[in-house]
């Protein structure tokens, strides 16, 4: 079988395992779904200012709450699956295999990017039937499918990246919290960064990918006049997804690390 | 092609300045069942990585199936089964799945059935793997390992942490996979299980060989001496063999050789009939695998 055929069937299984952990698929889907319901309950009836034009709360949210289900599944949920299955020496046994470990962990980002787009759709029609948000089409389809595979396969990278910085399987949660929240918080994904955030925050965010991701994801969703698109926002995105590639590439461990 | 399965020469690993493994020769025959015994931290575990493919080697050449693990080939990968001493398998999946799983890496490979019955899962088959027990799941350990049918499987401790019962079934285990000629390479720290099982064994101390050779007659123990212990019932008379040391008030023991035990034994039952005194307990034990792997293990340890 050539490799490609090995990763694909590879994701089949993933899946399987995948939905027959409870707390996988819990994490992953239930989790950032209750954040949408409960962002743009609570907080979706105001109006935010983004770069100088009105927004409502709500669809704001609708957004960035895609784009916390993608971060979730990708990064987090990614980064702390791998490390457990690293330390189980599930990894280990699959390296003693004839299947290359880059099928194996292709199909591990593989199966992410999938649900992702699930995710992301779900959100979007969450929107659509609470909050009148409109639906992308056209060019504005296109550019929301790029940016959803662009982002999760980076953050997909980036989360394969940070297992190498993980001494064991308890460590995992709190170090990949530790990275992503304050992101997540400066980058405004649970609060708008509105023209009425100090400065230092926005350029701070502007370092990182996460708020990228979320400026492309409300340009190209949302589009004109509400947001401007911009490929720059995705190209930062990507390049911090290769160079989250080639960390893990040097750094991968297969085996648990002691 | 080779009769050699695994051929090893002078190979060497250092950790830093830990000597682990210390220039050992090795070699494996195609069809045979080989154990690599020794204690805990003697360089087992290295050794066997070293020829899976896992571990990189310092000094030295290896050889398996005519290839060097240490290129991490695919091709190679495809011709051997590995079962490690503790590895972790997906819990959510089922025997069956987790089988097909694995097989489905392979180009040549055994029908799922077949593994399944080989270890003895057959009433598992649809069962997931974190509801199987601990030797269930060494069984399925296996049964991963066999589902690309290899022409070599390593065992790892196979049997560490089992219970009297399932060792006695894993063992009869490699049995079959030995029958059906597969190349077996074991590393264990039971005699009994390389006595039960290897048709060859090498004792690892401290990183070196220290002996090899069938395990009838490793390190001498086809030359080393029976003991036959016994004990007199009260008021006896001091037995008249020349052979005999007392050891304590009624208690004798005798050292013999392979071919004059049956003798001396004979002797002693005589005298016990003849002076009508019967004996309290007689003992005949010939030389043990743990005698002799004690002795060397021992000799290594304490020469550090």
């Amino acid at each position: 079988m050539s490799e490609l055929a090995l990763a694909l069937r590879q994701v089949r299984y993933t899946n399987k395992a995948f939905w027959r952990n409870p707390a996988a698929a819990f994490f992953t889907f239930a989790f950032p779904l209750m954040f949408l319901v409960i962002f743009t309950t609570l907080l979706g009836s105001g109006t935010v200012t983004v770069k100088g034009l009105e927004f409502n709360q709500s669809t704001y949210f609708v957004a960035s709450m895609a784009v916390f289900s993608m971060i979730t599944a990708c990064y987090t949920n990614l980064a702390i699956g791998v490390t457990f299955q690293r330390d189980a020496g599930i990894l280990k046994r699959t390296r003693g295999t004839p299947l290359p470990g880059r099928a194996y962990l292709g199909a591990r980002v593989t199966h992410v990017v999938l649900m992702s787009i699930i995710l992301v759709a779900i959100c979007a029609l969450f929107g659509w039937l609470f909050y009148e948000a409109d639906l992308p089409t056209g060019v504005s389809l296109i550019r929301t499918v790029v940016v959803v595979l662009v982002g999760s396969a980076s953050f997909a990278a980036l989360g394969l990246a940070i297992t190498s910085a993980i001494p064991n399987a308890d460590a995992a949660p709190p170090i990949v919290n530790a990275t992503i929240l304050p992101l997540l918080f400066i980058s405004g994904i649970f609060f708008p960064i509105s023209d009425d955030t100090p400065t230092w925050i926005d350029t701070l965010g502007d370092l990182f990918p996460v708020r990228h991701l979320i400026d492309a994801f409300l340009g190209a969703f949302y589009g004109k006049p509400f947001f401007d698109f911009s490929w720059a926002d995705v190209a930062i995105v990507a390049a911090w997804g290769v160079a989250g590639l080639l960390l893990a590439i040097r750094y991968f461990s297969w085996e648990p690390r002691r | 092609m080779s009769d050699r399965a695994i051929e090893v020469t002078g190979l060497r690993k250092t950790y830093g300045d830990l000597e682990a493994v210390r220039g050992i020769d090795l070699r494996v025959l195609v069809g045979e069942v080989f154990a690599l015994l020794g204690p805990n931290g003697a360089g087992k575990t290295t050794t066997v990585e070293i020829l899976e493919g896992y571990r990189e080697r310092t000094g030295g050449e290896v050889s398996v199936l005519g290839r060097d693990p240490a290129q991490a080939e695919r091709g190679l990968r495809e011709r051997i089964g590995i079962v490690l001493q503790s590895t972790g398998i997906d819990p959510f999946l089922t025997v069956r799945e987790t089988i097909e799983m694995y097989a489905g890496y392979y180009p040549s490979r055994r029908p799922t059935d077949e593994v399944i019955e080989v270890v003895g899962l057959g009433e598992k088959r649809d069962t997931r793997v974190n509801k199987l027990s601990g030797g269930q799941q060494r069984r399925l350990d296996v049964a991963i390992a066999l589902a690309g049918d290899p022409e070599l499987l390593f065992l790892d401790e196979p049997t560490t942490g089992f219970d009297p019962g399932a060792r006695r079934n894993a063992w009869d285990m490699v049995k079959n996979l030995a029958s059906i000629g597969k190349t077996i390479f074991l590393t264990t720290h039971y005699m009994d299980e390389a006595q039960n099982l290897a048709d060859r064994v090498a004792v690892i101390a401290g990183g070196s060989i220290v002996a090899e050779g069938p395990p009838e007659s490793l390190a001498g123990r086809d030359r080393m001496k029976t003991r036959i212990r016994f004990r007199t019932v009260a008021g006896a008379p001091a037995p008249d063999l020349q052979s005999a040391t007392r050891l304590a008030d009624r208690s004798y023991l005798m050292l013999a050789d392979a071919d004059e035990t049956t003798k001396l034994v004979h002797d002693l039952t005589a005298w016990a009939l003849d002076t009508a005194s019967g004996l309290d307990l007689l003992e005949v034990t010939p030389p043990s695998l743990e005698d002799v792997y004690l002795e060397l293990t021992e000799s290594e340890a304490g020469s550090e």
